[in-house]
């Protein structure tokens, strides 16, 4: 069921500049949205043409009834956006799209953060976190371009706190952790074979050298990808994705919004 | 009793087809109806223009397929569609119980494909009307190279005229030196309506990578920067041409809807809107009904051109 509430916002707080997390109050979403949702904000209440954002869920607070995103301001959208006050109410629709699939049994799994890409990861990790979680093996890696951008590492750290595979950070400078892009880290946990399923989202180059990797390793991977959306309900084929499934000569796209955004990384053609 | 009078009439009639009321959605914007079900009852709708549709399934062009621009929206799909034989068989059977007008949108490479897809979309009773989409900007081979041309826009209704019945509605073409040509050539040629108008070709450039935006290169614009070419082309048109006229750009309010019908047109269609506001066509169909209530207006036809009075 989607929902378009006017949602109360709760808070919004920066948690480096031009990083925002945004929480909001929405029982009817909370309550039912599942990791790798999203939701489609609307920026301005005018009747000017700005379209509405897409959104990751990023975690929920299903006994609030709160909601949170997690976002970087990289236009006018976002920028609008982040200036949006507590108490402010925002016109929302959701839970959108597919979510994440977790299967039965695969419990040694790895989460690929690239920089924001955290995003919808997170909620992954709350609710993996709510299964009897003895048996999980969760390497989760995290990537920024430096140590200032680390997002939440600390929160994430005590999140998977209860899963052996810990955290592990990579950044382009090395001011903290690994040196280098966190595929490098992923790299070492295929080659180590410790894992049967990867979740990743960040950029496009860091999924498409994630996915080269899952496919020399023959692991799979679920990514949550991005692209321009309008309608977020699959009606107007805005927001299409290239997929591998190639019919003769003619390309064969997914909508991002209905289709996805989760896609089997081997289903993406990068 | 006299309450009962009090509710304007909404009613509008084009090519013999009876709407509810003059709110209808812009083909492309809407899919294939059941989308916007959540948001919308669609039997409160004048009717509802599907996604164009082609003989065979498209795929559409590469992306990114849309940018926004000031009070715009630049697209370039590229008329991904199932193919006609698909909707028939898959999307047309769930519409039924809908009680508005269906009206199917046809896209073409040839004239013989405009006509084989509205022989095929002719032999369903749940189509009310065929709109020939001979204004498309975004594919190479089909649609706009049609709706620039008054020869083979002609022929193209011609050829469609000859193979069904159903009313056949002409969506017009900004990109034109005359709309009023293009009208006229189709209007002598049987249309029964025509839609103005489709979307301005356009394009962007990101700077960072000095390169097109759209992975289409060029796109269609829509959403209220168009509205006042709009506007004009309804005017131009209903002033030269005797055919009803859907009007339709940048269309978000009743206020925006009452532009084009007092510019002359019979009905209104919203399209960009919907993305932004999933209940746009329902809000402009209220904004209208109050309109006329407040200024004592009985019937929504009293208004149809009325700015040329």
């Amino acid at each position: 069921m989607i929902h378009n509430p006017k949602a109360r916002i709760v808070s919004q707080k920066m948690i480096f500049p031009g990083c925002c997390l945004l929480t909001i109050s929405s029982p009817e979403i909370s309550r039912t949205a599942k990791p790798g949702q999203f939701i489609q904000v609307r920026i301005l209440p005018l009747l000017d043409s700005t379209l509405r954002r897409p959104f990751s869920i990023h975690r929920v607070d299903r006994e609030k009834g709160e909601l949170s995103l997690l976002y970087r301001v990289v236009g006018r959208g976002t920028a609008l956006l982040s200036m949006e006050k507590e108490d402010n109410f925002l016109d929302v629709i959701g839970p959108l799209g597919n979510g994440f699939n977790i299967p039965e049994g695969k419990k040694k799994l790895a989460i690929a953060a690239g920089g924001i890409g955290i995003a919808p990861l997170f909620f992954l990790l709350q609710e993996l976190a709510l299964n009897d979680n003895k048996d999980y093996v969760i390497y989760t890696l995290l990537g920024a371009r430096t140590g200032e951008e680390l997002i939440l590492a600390d929160e994430i750290a005590s999140l998977t706190e209860s899963f052996s595979g810990g955290v592990r950070i990579a950044t382009d400078d090395g001011t903290v952790g690994h040196r280098g892009p966190v595929t490098e880290l992923l790299e070492e946990v295929l080659a180590n074979r410790l894992v049967e399923m990867v979740y990743a989202c960040g950029p496009h180059d860091f999924l498409r050298v994630s996915a080269a990797m899952l496919e020399k390793h023959g692991v799979a991977g679920q990514f949550s990808v991005e692209e321009r959306m309008a309608c977020g309900i699959g009606a107007c084929y805005s927001c299409v994705c290239k997929t591998n499934r190639n019919k003769g000569e003619q390309p064969v796209y997914k909508r991002v919004c209905i289709d996805g955004p989760v896609f089997y990384a081997n289903e993406v053609a990068f | 009793m006299e309450f009962l009078n009090n509710e304007p009439n909404l009613a509008v009639e084009i090519a013999g087809v009876k709407f509810k009321n003059p709110v209808v959605t812009a083909s492309g914007t809407f899919g294939f109806g059941k989308e916007y079900s959540v948001f919308v009852n669609l039997s409160q709708l004048g009717g509802i223009v599907f996604k164009s549709l082609t003989l065979q399934p498209c795929p559409g062009n590469p992306p990114p397929r849309i940018f926004e621009t000031s009070s715009g929206l630049l697209n370039s799909i590229g008329l991904e569609n199932p193919g006609v034989e698909n909707f028939i068989k898959f999307y047309l059977p769930g519409l039924k119980e809908i009680s508005t007008n269906i009206i199917a949108s046809i896209a073409g490479g040839d004239v013989e494909e405009y006509a084989a897809v509205a022989g095929k979309l002719g032999e369903s009773e749940i189509v009310s009307a065929l709109e020939l989409n001979i204004s498309c900007p975004n594919v190479r081979h089909g649609g706009m190279q049609f709706g620039v041309s008054p020869s083979a826009s002609a022929e193209v209704v011609k050829s469609v005229k000859s193979v069904t019945d159903k009313p056949v509605i002409v969506k017009l073409s900004p990109n034109v030196t005359s709309i009023v040509e293009i009208a006229h050539s189709v209007a002598a040629a049987g249309a029964d309506a025509l839609s103005m108008i489709n979307t301005l070709t356009g394009m962007a450039i990101d700077i960072y990578r000095r390169r097109p935006v759209l992975g289409n290169i060029k796109g269609g614009l829509s959403g209220p920067a168009v509205k006042p070419v709009a506007v004009r082309a309804v005017w131009d048109v209903y002033r030269e041409v005797d055919l009803p006229i859907i009007g339709m750009g940048g269309i978000t309010c009743a206020r925006d809807a009452l532009e084009f019908i007092m510019a002359g047109a019979k009905a209104v269609a919203v399209g960009t809107a919907n993305f932004i506001n999933p209940r746009a066509t329902v809000d402009v169909l209220e904004g209208i009904k109050l309109f006329l209530k407040e200024n004592g207006i009985k019937d929504i036809n009293d208004l149809v051109g009325a700015a040329h009075n």
